[in-house]
């Protein structure tokens, strides 16, 4: 007979110190959302716009439109770029309250500062309803992977729980499928207020990849109110902390008009 | 159709046909419809005549009421009903003439306009997915459950039929999720076909991508250099690693076994990040393309010593699991699927190798690097919940080998060779995923675009079987009898 309470203890503590200083965030060479540097651009050229399978790059008149709401790190556009205009970068922590944050504006746009929020009260404490509106499984993979020991969830007040009821923020993965419309709005309608949305993952925030057709919406966008964007394809454990505390005002929100802060 | 066999078969002739198969020991793999030459709906069967033999596909045209198979390979019977509801034919004295992956009663949404099934009408086929069967028993009580269901899960509804503990009949409906994946491929490149098939099921991306490529290779006649070739292997088996320890972990979750739970999630973020620093991915996505791979990969120097010393900590794991009685009370004798049913309804992949069938794409129909390989494929007589998770406790193993093997002997040159789409061009491709069999067709048309994807995943087919452990069981063993299948529910939907 296996005696597991000793053997976990024989084993001691695997979940890491971060988001506190000097802690590893587990993503070591992980490739992020593709940096965009509009000065490296050829004028006329568009190939990352050409390549792009969603859309997130669209070239206009004024130059390329980026928008990294759509964007599902397939690295096309990195490839494709001749100038490294599109570079690979390991920038994944997306999670902004403004859907406009993820689209490219010169020069970024400045902070505001966010007044008391009715958020407070819940920044120890925050219980998660997960709904999947049709996701591929990578969403679902990486938000179960945040109870593993590495990231241990729990440690930062925040928590899964099975019933709407007790939940303070729903969290949708997936572009909505016509089946899953009716399921996800009762979910959100059994919630007490104050409640929250987040959009995780590019399907979510846009629709991704699936968006469209005869089965798909476009995210949650005229869904449902969204408190939280967080694009990814499938936004690492990592990034969906930092949202998380970046909404209980834990952590700043690093990214605003498409640029991330240094 | 490159990579199998083409034989045009009349409508009249296949029943008989399709009786001949199974008379001679052969095997249905799966059924799609597509649009022909002509523009009119076209059905396509693909078999494999008897253990070790290349597939055949049969393709034929049907009548306004082709004959149902169903009888003859009852897993054929979800084959119809999708394509009854995606293309709008009628399949006659269907056992269960219900839809399968539409919700609302929408006009066939794949239908060719000038075929079988005109697009502007309703689908023949007016019961929802969601009808049960009726229950005159007053003590008989139904407890649905899902969409939405407890803990972080995919959604998908489970009806069961129940008196105090016993279940007598579970119903589940699998296509909340339907996102009409294989729709999206319409129209677009190979190279932007790779994206969604990574992206049909996330935790299959490498298995799916690979299946792709295949088919598009067959299609296009291209040749993937050998470095590619073994990068492949390397790729496949990663994904396989950290699918089969996610699954011990899962189901250490079922047996309450929180210590085992912890740990067997602990090493799956191991593996995960392991994929991360080989190729940016933890999915291991971005890499696979037509011809080859999108990047070289350097694993030589360090990624051998983590392989070993995470095979040390498994084994130590296993250990310790198989000294839990509490663990392996609740296994051993749980969920039988017997060979004869896993044949019948088409279970695939280690769900059928703990059923006492030895298949495995990767030695029976080899394809990147694997005839190369040393391979060696468990299999287990019992068919229940311990002996589904003993196969993938010995998969984990073999994966390890295999990979080392990859490592010592990577050939060096080019990963990618150019892949020019060919018009109208059809290819079959194959992979093995850590679930079973995955099957690709790949139609080209005219302008060298995707015409028509069908994707036949392992959790379709795995899912098909599944019901057939619950119904007559208890409701204390149901999440262990499923976790113990180790499905996915968007594989199943796309």
């Amino acid at each position: 007979m296996a005696l597991w309470t000793l053997i976990g203890l024989a084993k001691g503590k695997a979940t890491t110190r971060w988001p506190r200083k000097g802690g590893n965030d587990g993503q070591e060479g992980l490739l992020g959302m593709p940096r965009y540097h509009p000065d490296r651009c050829t004028p006329g050229c568009a190939d990352c716009a050409a390549i792009c399978p969603t859309g997130a790059i669209q070239a206009g008149d004024g130059g390329l439109a980026v928008d990294y709401g759509r964007c599902v790190v397939c690295q096309l556009c990195v490839e494709a770029c001749p100038t490294g205009a599109m570079a690979a970068s390991a920038d994944w922590a997306f999670g902004v309250r403004q859907r406009n944050d993820l689209r490219w504006a010169e020069p970024a746009p400045e902070a505001t500062p966010s007044g008391r929020s009715e958020r407070r009260g819940f920044r120890r404490s925050l219980h998660i309803r997960h709904v999947d509106a049709g996701s591929c499984n990578g969403c679902e993979s990486e938000l179960q992977a945040l109870n593993n020991p590495f990231y241990n969830l729990h440690r930062l007040g925040i928590f899964f729980t099975p019933s709407p009821r007790f939940a303070d923020l729903l969290l949708v993965t997936g572009p909505v499928t016509a089946a899953m419309a009716a399921p996800l709005r009762a979910t959100y309608d059994a919630m007490p207020q104050p409640r929250w949305v987040m959009a995780a993952g590019t399907c979510a925030v846009s629709g991704g990849i699936a968006a469209g057709g005869y089965a798909c919406g476009h995210g949650l966008d005229g869904v449902l109110p969204v408190d939280v964007y967080l694009p990814g394809c499938p936004p690492n454990p990592a990034a969906i902390i930092q949202a998380l505390l970046m909404f209980l005002d834990r952590a700043p929100q690093q990214v605003r008009g498409g640029h991330i802060g240094q | 159709m490159k990579g199998t066999e083409i034989r045009d078969i009349s409508i009249e002739d296949l029943p008989a046909a399709a009786q001949q198969l199974l008379d001679s020991l052969g095997r249905m793999q799966m059924a799609y419809a597509c649009a022909g030459q002509d523009g009119a709906v076209e059905l396509r069967y693909l078999g494999t005549p008897a253990a070790g033999g290349s597939f055949v596909l049969w393709r034929c045209k049907p009548t306004a009421e082709p004959p149902s198979l169903a009888a003859i390979w009852p897993l054929l019977g979800w084959y119809e009903r999708e394509i009854m509801d995606l293309f709008g034919l009628r399949f006659r004295d269907h056992p269960e003439p219900n839809r399968l992956v539409l919700h609302a009663n929408i006009p066939p949404p794949l239908a060719p306009a000038n075929g079988h099934g005109a697009a502007a009408q309703p689908s023949l086929n007016g019961n929802s997915p969601r009808a049960l069967p009726e229950m005159q028993a007053p003590d008989v009580q139904l407890l649905p459950f899902g969409p939405v269901r407890a803990d972080v899960l995919e959604s998908a509804e489970f009806n069961f039929f129940y008196i105090g503990e016993q279940i007598l009949h579970y119903q589940p409906q699998l296509f909340y999720k339907h996102r009409g994946m294989e729709d999206r491929f319409q129209g677009v490149d190979a190279t932007h076909g790779v994206i969604l098939a990574e992206r049909v099921s996330a935790v299959g991306s490498v298995a799916h991508a690979l299946a792709f490529c295949h088919a598009v290779e067959a299609a296009c006649d291209c040749t993937v250099p050998p470095r590619a070739q073994w990068l492949r292997v390397l790729l496949a088996e990663l994904e396989r690693l950290y699918n089969h320890l996610h699954y011990l972990g899962h189901l250490c979750n079922t047996t309450t076994l929180k210590v085992g739970e912890a740990q067997g999630k602990l090493l799956e973020e191991r593996a995960k990040q392991i994929n991360a620093r080989l190729t940016g991915s933890r999915f291991l996505r971005s890499l696979l393309i037509p011809g080859g791979l999108r990047r070289d990969l350097q694993p030589k120097d360090w990624l051998s010593a983590a392989l070993e010393a995470l095979r040390a900590d498994i084994a130590q794991y296993v250990r310790h699991l198989e000294a839990s009685d509490s663990h392996l009370d609740r296994l051993l004798t749980t969920g039988v699927l017997t060979h004869q049913v896993a044949f019948e309804q088409g279970a695939t992949g280690p769900v059928q190798r703990a059923s006492n069938t030895d298949r495995d794409l990767r030695r029976d129909h080899p394809y990147a690097a694997y005839a190369e390989v040393p391979l060696t494929i468990p299999v287990r007589e019992e068919g229940d919940a311990y002996a589904r998770a003993r196969v993938r406790i010995e998969e984990i193993d073999a994966s390890i080998t295999i990979m080392q093997h990859v490592l010592h002997s990577l050939p060096d040159g080019p990963v990618r060779s150019p892949c020019p789409p060919v018009p109208l061009a059809e290819g079959l491709g194959w992979a093995e995923s850590p679930r079973g069999t995955l099957f690709y067709a790949v139609h080209f048309g005219s302008d060298g675009r995707l015409a028509r994807v069908k994707i036949k995943s392992p959790s379709f087919s795995n899912w098909r079987a599944f019901p057939f452990t619950v119904h007559d069981t208890n409701m204390m063993d149901y999440a262990i009898n499923e976790a113990s299948f180790g499905l996915t529910i968007s594989g199943c939907a796309r």
